[in-house]
């Protein structure tokens, strides 16, 4: 049976020259279509009505979670079945610190990712250890551990009511304030995530993702590395959890159940795993479908269900990949074979 | 805190009555497993249908001869909804790979619970337990409910038929053939496709039997299949992916775990479970019996 994965390795097999003309192309112009977007969100508040801003904020954090999975998950081939617990303890570290102590807001902003971060260490240095179904299932089972401590520990973490009210500093209390220090941290972290997978780094941890064996014949530290990537993709999970506190002022423990993780799976494969941006378009489906369909009925899950149903019979890449796939005519024949 | 000897027995009881329901879904989801290598979220799901079904048919009787009646039929009833969704959907994508085929069965279950939403609404409903098992019995001094007592019975008697199944019927040992390698059953000319039709909803239907036995149980609500899947594939994880016996004694460990957990320190009883299954896969990885993969 041919993996969805080990199909990407001939997706490189593209005639250099053509490659490179078809970058140069792409490039100019998807560079001039990300300037053109950015432009347009960071004026958006400025005419667009309040409810608006605030879902397109949440699509923001959702994305950012969505994309920090990607990049164990599309471009590391690991099954990190309950990401949310990252996202999470992220949310619950910066809640915590702001209601329970009085330090500055801004040293919670830096404890929750690293909390999230160290979790992510702890799981991951269990998890590396076993590989596919059974990386994910102790996985889920020590992030259900984790979901159930909170869950219940009223007097520490509020139980599944949850923190409600937090307190923000000034600057952040307005919706559009906020929106607009969630947007600057999603660029920013875009762009470090960006980084990083074109690092050598990120490419190791692709290579590993194509075969795990040939790196390891070639030395490298295949669990040392795969372990690093769930630090930083939790990091950045981490991240996605402050910037929410941001948002809604609050955290629940649903925040931590593997529905969640699920869902966030779903998002990616939605928007594409192995596409870069792939993930921010299936997190503004998901979001966009939740508000909007569910203003309407309150079945919009079904409608969820149906869609991927739909997505993974006949766009196994995703939305996304589907898209790049129309761009790039060569790489086509390539995925026929990976779809197996 | 101290117990007398009745109490921790007692407890044990309901620790293991409580198995003997994750069993019966456990067993079905680890044959599922076993047979088709599917991860079927969709099981925890048709398991809250077999609950909301088994409440609808002992509704339309008078007396306690709906239920017995609904534990018949609640899981026929299950069994022909997955009958539907594998001829329709899951047998056009066996070959995928395991992540596509377990976010598959997510979708499936999305849908699947949105339909229940539809049929029978988001209130919690309850079933009262028949008249022959309503009340208590006190054993070595411990009071203890007769629905659990019968639970325990059903457990091994349902034990007993899986494994009659899989071993002395000419379909369960092509089943269990499938299991280890499927196309060389192919090449023998048997119709793979039917063998993993008949094991999918074979699964199925013990999910629904499960369904139906905890109807009286519990309050039968949306969200229930949510809180059942996870548990039901961390015990299929830690008794061998595929192996009946192995479900059987991971169920165990997650009922006993939890129902000591309630009496010694309640508030955090949901938490022991899990910490009793990372204890064993990080001993034993790849479960306590042997796996059939």
């Amino acid at each position: 049976m041919s993996s969805l994965f080990q199909g990407r390795v001939f997706s490189n097999g593209v005639s250099e020259e053509r490659k490179d003309l078809l970058r140069d192309v792409i490039r100019s112009k998807r560079f001039v279509l990300v300037a053109g977007i950015l432009i347009v969100l960071f004026i958006l508040p400025l005419f667009a009505p309040r409810f608006f801003v605030y879902i397109i904020a949440l699509i923001y954090v959702t994305a950012l979670l969505a994309m920090s999975l990607n990049m164990v998950v599309g471009y590391g081939g690991l099954f990190q079945f309950h990401h949310a617990v990252f996202y999470g303890v992220g949310a619950y570290a910066v809640a915590l610190m702001l209601t329970k102590t009085s330090l500055p807001m801004w040293i919670g902003f830096i404890v929750g990712p690293i909390a999230a971060a160290i979790t992510g260490l702890i799981i991951g240095w269990f998890c590396v250890r076993l590989t596919k179904l059974y990386f994910g299932m102790l996985q889920i089972s020590l992030g259900s551990l984790i979901w159930a401590i909170v869950y219940r520990w009223y007097s520490f973490t509020g139980g599944d009511d949850g923190i409600h009210g937090i307190h923000m500093p000034a600057f952040l209390s307005s919706l559009n304030s906020s929106y607009y220090f969630i947007l600057i941290i999603f660029v920013i972290c875009l762009i470090v995530m960006y980084m990083i997978l074109k690092s050598p780094f990120g490419n190791t941890l692709q290579a590993i993702r194509d075969n795990s064996q040939r790196c390891e014949a070639v030395g490298i530290n295949v669990k040392r590395y795969q372990l690093l990537g769930i630090v930083v993709a939790t990091f950045f999970a981490g991240v996605a959890g402050v910037l929410f506190v941001v948002l809604e002022k609050s955290v629940f423990a649903e925040m931590l159940f593997w529905v969640l993780s699920l869902e966030i799976f779903i998002m990616c494969l939605l928007g594409g795993w192995f596409t870069f941006a792939g993930p921010i378009l299936g997190a503004a489906i998901t979001v966009a479908l939740r508000t909007f369909v569910g203003r309407y009925t309150e079945y919009w899950t079904l409608i969820l269900g149906v869609m991927l149903i739909l997505v993974i019979f006949f766009l196994p890449e995703g939305v996304m990949g589907f898209f790049q796939q129309l761009l790039k005519p060569g790489t086509k024949e390539v995925t026929e074979r990976g779809k197996g | 805190m101290t117990f007398g000897p009745a109490e921790l027995l007692s407890q044990l009881l309901v620790g293991i009555s409580r198995s003997m329901i994750l069993f019966v879904v456990c067993a079905g989801l680890s044959f599922v497993l076993g047979v088709l290598r599917i991860p079927n979220i969709a099981h925890g799901t048709l398991y809250m249908i077999g609950a909301f079904a088994t409440f609808s048919i002992t509704k339309m009787f008078a007396g306690s001869t709906g239920f017995w009646i609904a534990l018949i039929v609640a899981p026929l009833l299950v069994a022909v909804v997955s009958l539907v969704a594998e001829r329709a959907l899951f047998c056009h994508l066996y070959q995928r790979e395991h992540l596509m085929l377990l976010l598959f069965t997510f979708a499936i279950s999305l849908i699947l619970g949105d339909l229940v939403k539809i049929v029978w609404g988001a209130e919690y409903k309850s079933v009262s337990a028949p008249a022959l098992l309503k009340g208590s019995i006190s054993i070595l001094g411990a009071s203890f409910p007769r629905y659990n007592l019968f639970l325990i019975l059903v457990g091994p008697l349902v034990a007993i038929a899986i494994w009659l199944f899989t071993n002395k019927t000419k379909i369960g040992k092509i089943s269990r053939a499938a299991a280890v390698d499927r196309e060389m059953v192919g090449v023998l000319g048997i119709n793979v496709s039917w063998v993993f039709a008949i094991a999918f909803v074979i699964g199925c239907y013990l999910a629904g039997i499960g369904g139906a036995l905890v109807a009286p149980t519990v309050s039968i609500t949306l969200g229930m299949d949510h809180t059942l899947i996870i548990e039901a594939f961390l015990i299929v994880i830690i008794g061998g992916l595929g192996n009946m016996w192995g479900a059987l004694v991971g169920s165990l460990i997650f009922g006993i775990t939890h129902s000591f957990g309630v009496l010694f320190w309640p508030q955090f009883a949901i938490v022991f479970p899990y910490i009793a299954v990372v204890i064993v896969l990080l001993l034993r990885p790849k479960g306590l019996l042997k796996s059939v993969w």
